[in-house]
């Protein structure tokens, strides 16, 4: 059973997720999961119809669901992005800053930790697609 | 130099209660240590033989005396009186513990400092010229560039977690002073024919079990782009670089793998989208980091004359003393390498003493090399005669910068977890047996570096004379190498032959040493000797 | 004989088991047997060592020796600062 916390308002997608290749034949599908060797530009052309795409992270320090989700959001997906396995608490505020807006844990995550580490930053130095402002747009200005 | 504005020390700052939130999290048991374990790795807090090893970081090398102060000081106060300063132009502690760990990182930030990502797979500490900002070669400082990157590369959270280490280095000269060629990224600051500076990008250099000098994969790069083309760069890398086997992973195997002219293909694609998603902070933040940058305030109608009636201070001057592009001034080369000591290591004392004459004589400001020494980058000629003296009391006056005796060696099995054979000792006794400082620059600029292991901290694959500390059965072993160099002539060094014992070593390298002399023509170094007769008389000599 | 090493999770300190708890002193050191590695994952997961290793070891008068030099290494303290010993009566002996 894993743990899964959301940052979205609408109702949790409940079909369930298809793999990339699953979801080239099915026309009807609204969720694919995606492994960290498959391109998430594959679905750039099915964003309009997707309400929940799962990135599988299997190790922690394996970084490629990362760029997957960022490359998502910069195409405008703007459904549900879902880190789903060995998320642990420290890598939600990095995954958040990649798109990511639901994490299914394969551990429990301590919430009042999450609620801190979530706060700490008021700034950060990157343009990154969770659109916040970067450092130096705020100091121009 | 770079100053902090509040942003930067509140980034610093949230970084410091969350590492000390996630220390309080690792001693309670809440945390295992495999996960831990990333988490004090991109804070440069290290498990090594003797202790926790702290990695603080040194900005593309440059600091102030108030900081300088503040590493002795913690040298003192959490340590055991000394650092070391290493190969990145970092510097590190031996004998941290854990639980000082956050007070340790809560100090330094006190001074704008920091243990950020100086270790973990992210992208490491920016290095850059030591004489940045002083020689007259260079195009335009580097280091307004080094300090974008470093802010760009700073919890950048789509590269947190990539397969292996990342180092870029940045310099604007012809002459590379900063291994360029031998990082992950190396970044050259040029001019095109329209009179614009840019940079020529190289990727996928880098030592270790594969050494590799990186190719060009971008004549030329305009500032405007700098920072969505690095994306792009380490976006193909978090995506392709190899993940299944952590000897295979840097970036240097997957521009060889796929090929420079693939790997360039692919990040040029990326560029193309990168570049339209605003990345590239403003002119006018360009602007405000460069100011910081700006000369200090020189003074003119000095003095260019220098009294030479000391003899040792005179070869002081001539050993350590570099041309500066502002008439009446010096760059001063600071030894670290001791004929009798630890070859980048320096006492709190020590320490204290260089951060008086920075603050005093060099408008408050110093380098580290990545020959693990130490640069003054800006004194007076007529001021010389007094930093001489002030060095030489504290046994810091050595004047063998890029001679033999100037070794560059990693900590080694007397510290290092990693380290298959001691390179400390070695380095020690090579020191003894070329104590002789007139018969060490007869022989003239001979850059000698020692690894440990293959992890390459020591740089020897980039060693005029290198060599490989292994473990051979149980036993130390070295293997020695020639002909390698880390500036602008960039070469691997290759094996000469079998190992040798520690001793044994030392005897092949006088060997070595004694063929160079034979057949040197006017004016070759040891390095050219060797390029133009090859490694045949050298390994027959050693050898027979 | 096999020994139990690591380090203290907190100070950093190498640590040798005893059989009762962790001694920084290599001497004090016992032979683990057959319940060496099952020795070691209790004392981590009860947090009183860090990254427990089994090794190698022949008894001696001055007590246990590690078989691997880099565990003599980690038992005596940096061979080149001798200032810094973890016991002077402690000689890593070069094979």
């Amino acid at each position: 059973m894993s743990d899964l916390i959301r940052f979205r308002d609408d109702a949790a997608h409940d079909e369930p997720a298809v793999t990339l290749d699953a979801f080239a034949g099915q026309s009807n599908a609204t969720a694919v999961r995606l492994e960290p060797t498959d391109d998430p530009r594959a679905l750039i052309p099915h964003l309009g119809r997707l309400s929940l795409v799962e990135v599988a992270f299997a190790k922690f320090r394996d970084g490629r669901g990362y760029s997957i989700g960022s490359i998502l959001r910069e195409a405008g997906y703007t459904g549900e992005l879902r880190a789903a396995g060995d998320v642990l608490v420290d890598q939600i505020p990095p995954m958040r800053r990649c798109g990511f807006d639901s994490f299914a844990a394969d551990a429990p995550v301590n919430r009042a930790t999450l609620g801190k580490l979530l706060s700490l930053y008021d700034d950060v130095y990157q343009k990154t697609v969770d659109g916040r402002a970067p450092v130096w747009a705020k100091r121009r200005g | 130099m770079y100053k902090y504005d509040e942003y930067d020390q509140a980034i610093v700052d949230a970084r410091v209660e969350e590492f000390r939130d996630q220390v309080n999290r690792r001693i309670s048991g809440e945390m295992t240590e495999d996960q831990f374990k990333p988490l004090r790795l991109m804070n440069g807090l290290y498990l090594q033989l003797h202790a926790y090893m702290l990695r603080v970081a040194i900005p593309y090398g440059t600091l102030s005396g108030r900081q300088m102060h503040m590493l002795a000081h913690i040298a003192r106060k959490y340590d055991k009186d000394y650092g070391h300063f290493t190969t990145r132009q970092n510097i590190q502690y031996n004998w941290i513990k854990l639980s000082d760990a956050p007070d340790i990182l809560t100090e330094l930030a006190t001074v704008e400092m920091h243990a950020i990502q100086t270790s973990g797979n992210c992208i490491r500490n920016i290095s850059s010229d030591q004489y940045a900002g002083a020689a007259a070669d260079e195009i335009e400082d580097p280091r307004p560039y080094a300090e974008l990157l470093r802010q760009w590369s700073t919890f950048h959270p789509e590269f947190s977690y990539l397969p292996r280490k990342f180092k870029i280095a940045v310099i604007a000269a012809e002459e590379d002073r900063a291994a360029m060629k031998l990082h992950d990224i190396g970044l050259q600051i040029v001019r095109n024919d329209a009179g614009e500076t840019g940079f020529r990008v190289y990727v996928g250099g880098g030592m270790g079990r594969t050494p590799m000098i990186a190719p060009v994969i971008r004549d030329f790069l305009p500032k405007a782009d700098f920072l969505s083309y690095m994306e792009a760069c380490l976006r193909v890398y978090n995506r392709y670089g190899r993940r299944d086997n952590m000897y295979k992973a840097r970036i240097k195997i997957l521009v060889h793998e796929i090929g420079r002219d693939e790997y360039a293909r692919q990040v040029e694609e990326e560029f193309l989208h990168t570049k339209t998603l605003g990345l590239d902070a403003p002119e006018a933040e360009f602007a405000r980091i460069a100011a910081l940058f700006a000369s200090p305030a020189f003074e003119t109608g000095l003095t260019d004359e220098i009294d030479r009636g000391d003899p040792d201070f005179a070869v002081w001057v001539d050993q350590q003393t570099v041309a500066h592009k502002a008439p009446g001034y010096a760059i001063v080369n600071i030894s670290l390498k001791p004929t009798v000591g630890i070859p980048g290591d320096a006492s709190s004392a020590q320490i204290d003493l260089m951060a008086d004459l920075a603050t005093e004589y060099s408008f408050d400001e110093m380098r580290v090399t990545h020959a693990q020494n130490i640069v003054l980058p800006h004194v007076k000629k007529a001021d010389l005669y007094a930093v001489w003296q002030k060095l030489d009391a504290a046994g810091l006056a050595t004047p063998n910068l890029d001679l033999i005796g100037d070794i560059i060696a990693c900590p080694g099995l007397d510290y290092c977890a990693l380290a298959n054979a001691r390179s400390i000792p070695l380095a020690q006794k090579i020191a003894a047996r070329f104590a002789d400082l007139g018969a060490q620059r007869d022989l003239g600029e001979l850059k000698l570096k020692i690894s440990g292991c293959i992890n390459a901290c020591g740089h020897h694959h980039a060693g005029h004379i290198g060599i490989l500390g292994v473990d051979r059965k149980g036993e130390e072993n070295y293997q020695l190498s020639f002909g390698g160099s880390a500036a602008e002539d960039t070469s691997l060094a290759k094996i000469v032959g079998p190992g040798f014992s520690e001793d044994g070593v030392v005897d092949a390298i006088e060997t070595a040493v004694s063929v160079y002399k034979s057949l040197r023509s006017d004016g070759e170094r040891f390095i050219d000797t060797y390029r133009r007769v090859g490694e045949a008389p050298f390994k027959k000599a050693i050898y027979e | 004989m096999k020994i139990v090493t690591g380090n203290d999770l907190l100070s950093g300190d190498v640590t040798w088991w005893t059989g009762k708890g962790w001694s920084r002193y290599v001497a004090d050191a016992v032979d683990a047997g057959a319940d060496a590695e099952h020795i070691a994952h209790v004392e981590e997961a009860a947090l009183r060592v860090n990254g427990p290793i089994v090794i190698d070891a022949t008894m001696s008068d001055a007590g246990p020796i590690p078989t691997h030099i880099k565990d003599r290494i980690r038992a005596a303290g940096p061979t080149v600062r001798a200032d810094l010993a973890i016991r002077p009566d402690f000689q890593i002996e070069k094979a």
